[in-house]
């Protein structure tokens, strides 16, 4: 498509809009990615109150098992929480549902969702998605999967609480536990929304990012963040649809009486009639998608972590190739890895073999992103700027968090420690922390691109610095009770004497879980009332090279007023030798005789 | 209640902090320029050392974590293959801490050391081919001696010649919320067994028709021999369940519908592993804790704790249900000697069904028909199984 064609059409359609700009097309039924972005970001938010809220409650009854609580009685009521005392299935729903909305609804669909939306069509150059219409389906596909999965919050017999794994036949029998009742189908009713909503939004940002890109925007002059939104969504087109069929084919064993996963059963005091399926086939569906989402989770993180810490360390990124060829290394073996998380789920011990081979080979290009982390911050001018600090705490957690990954994806010392707390502080570093790091350093970067406003600095600075004690504090120790062999899910571990010396640990575990979840609210309320009242911004705060900051401040559709700025250089050109100011964005001709440094 | 003493605390420190820095923004009206929410270079300055004391919270933390929890770490394993497991884990948490400390010191350490000012220019330092191939390789090298030991230890862990070897064969059988275990008697050979046989005393639904079932003995307490391979073959009759006995760094789940396997040899009978100098602390140091509770308790009016001596435990560590936090059973490792004592006082499942049955067919009359198919099925077995003797 030529760019002067397309701007044209894009005018005149433009055009037409301008007078029914209602209310509802503008705030509610938008089809304008910046607006989508935006619902993204404020639904994940919320659906993001309601998953760390739970883990406040769980980790309450962990530091002080059996205990009445006013919380409790309020949050929880007399059904799950009888005199203000947490039951133990409304211990397994909160796990469950905080596992569920953490993973799926704030750091794939919040994270992801918010940013390559907002992101992709500003960095490349163009004027929305390419079909804004799938772009509006896609986000109320996850707005009505989220509420379904809130609602399923408030059935009888309570919500999915057969662990976010949902394992059969644990999650296909009632019997078994009642969560497995209306609870489990609203959760996969809910799940199956959520994937087509997933799979809408990753379609669009391959075909965007392959099509739509502006004049001299060449993939190797993409900023970091676009290749990383864009490989996410193609390991999002391969490994979702798996989820999908596993879902599916559960709701099929639940309610049609078929026998993909079941088999000899034995339950209440009956025998059922499945037979011939193996609970181990869901285990392979299930993490086929399960571990590709963890980078699914991360890709996007690390991409902005990129972008952020090049632009404030007003230096190139170092080995800008290098960061590609490892975010497709990643993306390849991230789809071959599933296997380590069944280890000893009786599958044949020679799968093992192999896929802890495949696993160990993943930390190399890790070990490339970090490496190339620290060296863009050496002989940087690094300004610290609050989305500065949680870049650099990304990259802190993810190696502590990575680390710990040789030991599990071991498969001789993953037998011990399989299920236990060391492997809920692993992936909490490694991909919960690190992603939610991802998304906040994302929001205080481009916030002023998202509402014209900045955040308060300093209260983003309390924000980082008392949560990167508090995430420290929480999954530090939990190490330790896991090395000691505490098994996870447990509501209580009072009936195991063994495990009483670990107690004080999991008070400690809690106050700083508690601590670290109240300042949080310090971020709500200087993300909402900075919406409103916040400092008004410039075009560019953070004097970065990068497309989207040469659009005006308001927001328009098509994003440009006049024609989309062509690109003649790669992104990182800051700080480079022969210019006066220390960036050189990408839209600014090369000058005469001025040589290109990177390769 | 405390706790939402504790809440209410939070969130008022959080307002007052709120306050705070809406003062300090008060502070800076009438500086008036546009980016005042931007880093300046005095920012950039406080922050840095910010960094660089974040990097000595990590150390301190993480040495303090060393004496005040590394004890609480499972260490002696009382299984062969858990010598092996040890010292891969060790070897592997040597290496982590050297990356850690490394990698965390130059990344705090840059934050600190380059933190920005006005009068300095970044180095343009876009790649370096030789750098990428030196932290690309040094990992593969270290990775891959770590996979050729863990592949090693893993094959001899996992892959028993059930024929060659001499083994002992036990089922360990689950369901919610509770463990057995089947011995294969004399034969070593289990019966064959499926959920559609489970009638009465015979829970674990072994086919008591297959010769192979005879001498099987079922136990809610687990009893193996020191120094002898034992090879468990698990079932599990209702959900996944797993099969977790930490001290023997022995795992494996328990899946419906197919039998899963798991082999170790126990070194250390329960009396050797609890006289362990180590084992002797811990116990002291819970029964410490408990002393604690137990003093709460009775303050209540309840009763107090009893006091706990160390046992080795099998756990379910695989999420099955409302009580999977209450599914446990006792093992004990027992001299050769005493093994054999305890397995030959145990009656068979043949021997403790028979009474059952006789009960439970006498005022019937033998010819009784019997409505479900399983049953009947069941009550044939015997017949012939009687026959048989």
């Amino acid at each position: 498509m030529s760019d002067h064609g397309h701007d044209h059409h894009e005018h005149d359609h433009e055009h037409e809009h301008h007078h029914k700009d209602t209310f509802i097309t503008k705030y509610i039924f938008s089809i304008d990615h910046k607006m989508i972005a935006k619902q993204y970001l404020i639904t994940g938010i919320i659906m993001g109150i309601i998953g760390v809220g739970m883990s406040m409650l769980f980790r309450m009854q962990l530091a002080w098992p059996e205990e009445s609580f006013g919380v409790f009685k309020f949050f929880l009521g007399e059904q799950y929480a009888p005199g203000g005392v947490m039951k133990n299935d409304a211990y397994l729903s909160l796990v469950t549902i905080h596992g569920t909305i953490m993973v799926f609804f704030v750091l794939t669909a919040g994270l992801s969702g918010t940013f390559s939306n907002l992101l992709i069509p500003l960095q490349i150059g163009a004027r929305d998605m390419a079909s804004g219409f799938m772009n509006m389906i896609s986000y109320w596909l996850f707005f009505l999967s989220s509420v379904i999965m809130v609602s399923s919050l408030f059935v009888e017999s309570g919500p999915a609480s057969a662990g976010w794994t949902i394992y059969p036949p644990l999650s296909a029998l009632p019997q078994a536990i009642p969560g497995s009742g209306t609870g489990m189908t609203l959760w996969l009713v809910s799940m199956a929304i959520f994937i087509a909503s997933s799979l809408m939004g990753s379609l669009n940002y391959v075909v965007t990012v392959i099509n739509l890109r502006t004049k001299g925007m060449s993939m190797t002059r993409l900023p970091l963040t676009i290749w990383a939104f864009f490989i996410t969504a193609v390991i999002g087109i391969v490994s979702f649809p798996v989820l999908l069929s596993a879902a599916l084919l559960l709701i099929m064993d639940r309610s049609f009486g078929t026998s993909f996963f079941l088999s000899d059963i034995y339950i209440a005091g009956e025998v059922l009639h499945y037979q011939g399926g193996s609970p181990v086939l869901f285990e392979h569906l299930f993490w086929f998608l399960g571990h590709p989402e963890v980078y699914i989770v991360l890709l996007p993180a690390l991409g902005i972590t990129s972008e952020i810490i090049a632009t404030n360390s007003r230096k190139p990124i170092f080995g800008y190739r290098a960061m590609i060829a490892s975010i497709l290394a990643i993306a390849f073996l991230s789809t071959i890895v599933w296997g380590h998380h069944m280890f000893i789920s009786g599958m044949n011990p020679f799968l093992g073999s192999v896929f802890t081979f495949t696993t160990l080979l993943i930390a190399i290009p890790s070990a490339v992103k970090a490496f190339n982390y620290i060296t863009t911050l050496w002989k940087g001018n690094l300004q610290m700027n609050p989305a500065m600090l949680f870049s650099i705490g990304l990259v802190s957690t993810f190696i502590s968090g990575g680390l710990t990954g040789i030991i599990l994806g071991d498969s001789t010392l993953d037998i011990n420690v399989h299920d236990t707390y060391f492997v809920v502080a692993h992936f909490h570093l490694v991909m919960g922390i690190s992603a939610l790091y991802g998304m906040f350093a994302g929001i205080y970067h481009w916030f002023p691109r998202m509402f014209g406003r900045m955040l308060n600095k300093n209260l983003g600075y309390i924000h980082f610095w008392v949560t990167a004690v508090c995430a420290y504090g929480v999954f530090f120790p939990m190490h330790f009770i896991g090395m000691a062999g505490l098994p996870r899910r447990y509501y209580t571990n009072t009936n195991f004497p063994l495990f009483d010396d670990l107690q004080n640990v999991n008070v400690l575990i809690t106050i700083f879980a508690l601590v670290g979840g109240a300042f949080q609210l310090v971020f709500l309320y200087n993300f909402f009332s900075s919406i409103f009242y916040g400092k008004k911004t410039v075009q560019n705060p953070w004097r970065s090279n990068t497309l989207e900051w040469t659009a005006p401040v308001e927001h328009m559709h098509g994003n440009w007023p006049g024609e989309i700025p062509e690109v003649h250089r790669w992104p990182y050109d800051y700080s480079k030798p022969g210019h006066d100011e220390d960036f050189v964005p990408q839209h600014i001709p090369m000058k005469e005789g001025e040589e290109v440094l990177n390769h | 209640m405390t706790s939402l003493l504790v809440i209410i605390v939070l969130v008022l420190l959080a307002i007052a902090l709120w306050q705070l820095t809406k003062i300090f923004d008060l502070t800076q009206v009438g500086q008036g320029a546009n980016n005042v929410q931007v880093a300046t270079d005095k920012d950039n300055n406080v922050q840095g050392y910010l960094m660089f004391g974040f990097l000595a919270f990590i150390y301190i933390f993480t040495i303090y974590g060393l004496f005040a929890w590394g004890h609480l770490v499972l260490d002696n394993p009382a299984s062969e293959h858990g010598k092996d497991v040890d010292r891969l884990m060790n070897i592997t948490w040597v290496l982590i801490f050297i990356v850690q400390a490394i990698t965390q010191v130059l990344l705090h350490y840059f934050a600190f050391k380059y933190r920005g000012n006005k009068d300095r220019k970044a180095l343009y330092f876009a790649d370096n081919d030789r750098l990428e191939f030196i932290w690309s390789v040094i990992p593969a090298v270290v990775l891959a001696g770590l996979i050729l030991y863990g592949l090693y230890a893993w094959t001899n862990i996992m892959f028993v010649n059930e024929k060659e070897e001499d083994v002992i064969v036990i089922e360990l059988y689950a369901k919610q919320f509770a463990w057995e275990a089947r011995y294969s008697g004399e034969d070593n050979v289990l019966g064959k067994a499926n959920v559609r046989y489970i009638e009465g005393v015979n829970t674990l639904g072994v086919d008591l028709a297959d010769p192979n079932a005879q001498d099987d003995k079922v136990v809610t307490e687990l009893h193996i021999p020191k120094g002898k391979k034992v090879l468990f073959k698990m079932r599990s009759q209702d959900v996944l369940h797993s099969a977790y006995m930490p001290h023997f760094r022995a795992q494996m789940n328990c899946v419906p519908g197919m039998v899963t396997q798991f082999a170790f040899t126990p070194t250390q009978t329960t009396e050797e592993y609890r006289g362990s100098k180590k084992m002797t602390e811990k116990v002291a140091n819970i029964n410490k804790e408990r002393a604690k509770r137990s003093a709460v308790l009775v303050a209540k009016g309840e009763s107090p704790l009893d006091p706990y001596t160390f046992d080795y435990l099998l756990l379910c560590n695989k999420i099955c249900g409302a009580s999977h936090y209450n599914m446990q059973m006792k093992i004990v490792v027992d001299t050769p000697e005493d093994y054999k004592k305890w397995l030959s006082e145990k009656p068979t499942l043949v021997e403790s069904v028979k009474p059952e049955k006789a009960s439970a067919e006498e005022p019937q009359g033998p010819s009784s028909p019997v409505a479900k198919d399983t049953i009947a099925v069941a009550v044939d077995t015997t017949k012939v199984v009687a026959a048989v003797k």
